[in-house]
């Protein structure tokens, strides 16, 4: 990822980088599911590591630690900040 | 007065030990009518005021009973059931919906609801979903000490309020809170407090669903659900709830129109509105109940996870702690004990074949009893010592939280077979013994990952296969032995791999499920859960082994010992099992053991692995010890090369019996099971054959 460019996706995070998450994709099964997990709009997620293989990844986010696969993880949009 | 008691709660919040607490010994394992989640339920046992009358171990009980204290009292009619561990009740998973009807469809007289208090936000989620069920909660705030040694604290008063039902704060691995749970849960029972309506929707959502909740009202309750859960479903676009309370069109139509008007409002999707309703409700709650003394800084977990997790370490420890629990099972201590129990085992067998003897019985039933079924079982128990440490060191593995970082590890490379990072731990204990492999991949709830996992295990070389191999080994490679060896159990990874290769863009290709895994938190394994678990399980591979190969080894007595007369025979060559083996021997003769000798040890070895030798030895004549049994080798096997294509034959052909069957339940089919092992069959003579008319045009 470049510098000045704002992640997109959670799956755009570096380890350590935290974002606040806009809407969540997926198809019916995983959309739900990831909700209920508490990855809902305006929850603020911090990419904790990443796999020693670069995948999957673990979240942080309610208090919590979550593990993901880079895919699901693209399917969850962050909230772009406008400046800085 | 027998209530029901239904346990439900999230993983890892601790529900298995509050079971264990609750219950003892008094454990019945089975599974939900029609699906392979497993059910547990228990008969709940007496506690004394703040102070743990067992550890929930059987010989514990027993031992209290003998000690004159009666055990069941005014609780002991309190049947509890162990719901599985969920975070929702979404339309999605096997375990939500069994869950989610059991609860509605059953009505226990309570729910008990354990949530891990140290991550309320997200434990409380599902208890927001268990408050509409229309059936009493307790919730059992779990793991209290943990909120205390962090400084927090929580106003249970305030949790009580907001929640409108009753909390009880406990810490199930020290049995504290346990009896104030019961009683609390028992008031509950009597007084039937079924929860306080909860308003958690605001604006625009709190309209849809009210005006759901009128519309469906009616057949809401015709169907045994609360108007506020059917509304709540509806509102989640359940399509499960939506059929089975048979709306008319026109309802439906309504709610839908109720519902993208509410979309349009608000600006999210309908789920998304739902789960954020409960979430923000949630965090509101504990704003005020929850008092944080310090940020959340760097756990304990966290300083662990830097190196269980580390992007170089991680690996080599990982590879490490497998080649630790390996070491401690197949290595000296394993050998230890299992030599011991062999000892004991045999000395039992002597014992009765004596007293047999003395006794005067006919001597083919003596021959039926001693070398065949006393023979056979007992070979099943010489396996068990391995196999309940190998348990005993995953549920440590499993306990401690470390298990989750392995399939986190591990997922990448899995997955490039289709698999997903939990597949790893069946793959691992298949190379101890297939049955609990099989067994464990129970724990993988979709059942394509399952199946998949499964197919692949028996490639992982068991255990009992060793004697084959040191025996080949000793007769034709003996400069070589750990060369040899090892390149059978990489030979058998590797096919693994290229089927899983092949397997993924056949039969099961199409996504695998996602892998979306809670990390718990680390926790030291309590021994009573750590005991309680291998006692289970050891139980249940003895029940399922033992059936299987008790009948398998009175199957290939009659096989061995008529003919096809039906007279008694001595020679293995004139029974059915000489002649059967016969006939299918020329099958063989391209891979270069077309013989009887080795056609009936591989017979022999689809009851079980271990028999290969013992058949190969009987056919020779020799003791399968001495030296005379290396030059009968030689003899059974002219070339090294038909004995190389033999053993690549035997390391990947069907597996036992006993592992047969125990991927037939756990792939949930007969037919899968059959195609798999046939599959595995096949693959395993094309291999032999390949490697014996390859090694032959090579001129080996």
């Amino acid at each position: 990822m470049k510098e000045n460019q704002q992640p997109k996706t959670l799956a755009d995070l570096v380890p350590g980088q935290s974002g606040i998450v806009d809407a969540v994709g997926g198809e019916a099964a995983l959309h739900r599911h990831l909700l209920d997990m508490g990855i809902t709009p305006g929850v603020k997620v911090l990419l904790n590591k990443t796999a020693p293989m670069g995948d999957p990844v673990e979240i942080h986010l309610r208090g919590y630690s979550l593990t993901l696969r880079l895919d699901d993880a693209a399917k969850i949009t962050l909230r772009q900040e406008k400046g800085e | 007065m027998g209530y029901t008691f239904a346990l439900a709660g999230n993983q890892n919040s601790g529900k298995t030990t509050l079971f264990n607490q609750l219950t003892g010994a008094n454990q019945h394992v089975g599974n939900w009518p029609g699906v392979t989640v497993e059910q547990k339920t228990g008969t709940m046992l007496h506690h004394h005021h703040g102070k743990q009358t067992h550890i929930g171990l059987p010989w514990h009980v027993k031992k209290s009973q003998t000690e004159g204290k009666p055990v069941p009292d005014k609780y002991s009619d309190v049947t509890i059931v162990d719901l599985p561990g969920i975070y929702s009740l979404s339309p999605y998973s096997m375990e939500e919906i069994v869950s989610r009807n059991y609860i509605v469809k059953e009505k226990p007289d309570v729910v008990i609801n354990i949530v891990d208090a140290t991550n309320l936000e997200r434990n409380l989620y599902l208890t927001l979903q268990l408050l509409q069920l229309g059936c009493p909660v307790v919730v059992a705030l779990n793991m209290m000490d943990e909120v205390r040694g962090r400084g927090d604290s929580i106003d249970l008063a305030g949790l009580e309020a907001g929640l409108g039902t009753p909390v009880v704060a406990i810490c199930a691995r020290k049995g504290e809170g346990i009896d104030q749970l019961v009683s609390r849960a028992m008031e509950a029972a009597q007084k039937k407090l079924v929860p306080q309506k909860l308003d958690i929707c605001d604006g625009a959502a709190h309209k849809a669903l009210h005006a759901i909740v009128h519309l469906v009202e009616e057949s809401a309750v015709a169907h045994g659900m609360t108007p506020r859960y059917a509304a709540t479903k509806l509102f989640e676009g359940d399509d499960v709830i939506s059929q089975e309370l048979n709306l008319s069109a026109e309802t439906l139509h309504i709610i839908e129109e109720i519902l993208a008007s509410m979309e349009k409002e608000i600006g999210m999707e309908r789920v998304a509105v739902m789960a954020d309703t409960r979430y923000r409700f949630i965090e509101k709650l504990l704003s005020t109940c929850y008092h944080r003394v310090a940020p959340e800084g760097d756990t304990l977990t966290d300083r662990i996870d830097r190196v269980m997790t580390h992007p170089l370490l991680s690996i080599p420890v990982f590879l490490l702690m497998m080649l630790l629990v390996f070491y401690i099972t197949f290595g000296p201590i394993g050998t230890f004990i299992a030599d011991g129990f062999s000892a004991l085992v045999d000395g039992g067998i002597e014992l009765i074949a004596g007293a047999l003897e003395r006794a005067q019985v006919a001597d083919w039933v003596q021959d039926l009893v001693v070398n065949g079924v006393l023979t056979g079982v007992g070979s099943v128990l010489s396996f068990l010592p391995v196999i309940v440490l190998l348990f005993l060191l995953l549920s440590i593995l499993e306990d401690s939280g470390y298990m989750a970082r392995a399939a986190f590890l591990m997922d990448k490379p899995l997955r490039k077979l289709g698999l997903n990072g939990r597949s790893f731990i069946p793959m691992m204990m298949g190379f101890g013994c297939t049955v609990p492999a099989v067994m464990s991949a129970r724990s993988m709830n979709n059942t394509r990952d399952r199946r998949f996992t499964i197919m692949l295990t028996p490639f992982m070389s068991c255990g009992a296969k060793v004697p084959i191999y040191a025996l080949f080994t000793a007769a034709f490679f003996p400069e070589h032995k750990v060369l040899v060896m090892t390149a059978l159990y990489l030979g058998g990874i590797l096919v693994a791999i290229l089927a899983g290769l092949v397997l993924k863009k056949t039969v099961f290709h199409g996504d695998a499920a996602p892998f979306i895994m809670e990390m718990p938190t680390y926790r030291l394994p309590t021994p009573a859960n750590v005991l309680r678990q291998m006692w289970d399980k050891a139980k249940d591979f003895l029940q399922r082994a033992f059936t299987v190969i008790f009948l398998a080894t009175i199957a290939v007595w009659v096989l061995r010992s008529f003919n096809f007369r039906f007279e008694m025979t001595d020679n293995i060559a004139e029974s059915i099992l000489g002649k059967l083996a016969g006939f299918i021997a020329p099958i063989f003769a391209p891979a270069g053991f077309g013989n009887v000798e080795a056609a009936t040890a591989v017979i022999t070895g689809v009851m079980a692995k271990e028999s290969v030798v013992s058949t190969l030895a009987v056919l020779a004549g020799v003791d399968m010890e001495s030296a005379a049994m290396l030059t009968a080798m030689k003899a059974v096997f002219p070339t090294t090369l038909a004995a190389v294509s033999f053993l690549s034959f035997v390391l990947l052909y069907c597996p036992c019996v006993a592992a047969v069957a125990a991927m037939r339940r756990e792939m949930e089919s007969g037919k899968w099971a059959i195609l798999t092992v046939l599959g595995q069959t096949l693959l395993a003579w094309l291999i032999a054959v390949i490697i014996y008319q390859g090694g032959m045009l090579l001129g080996l």
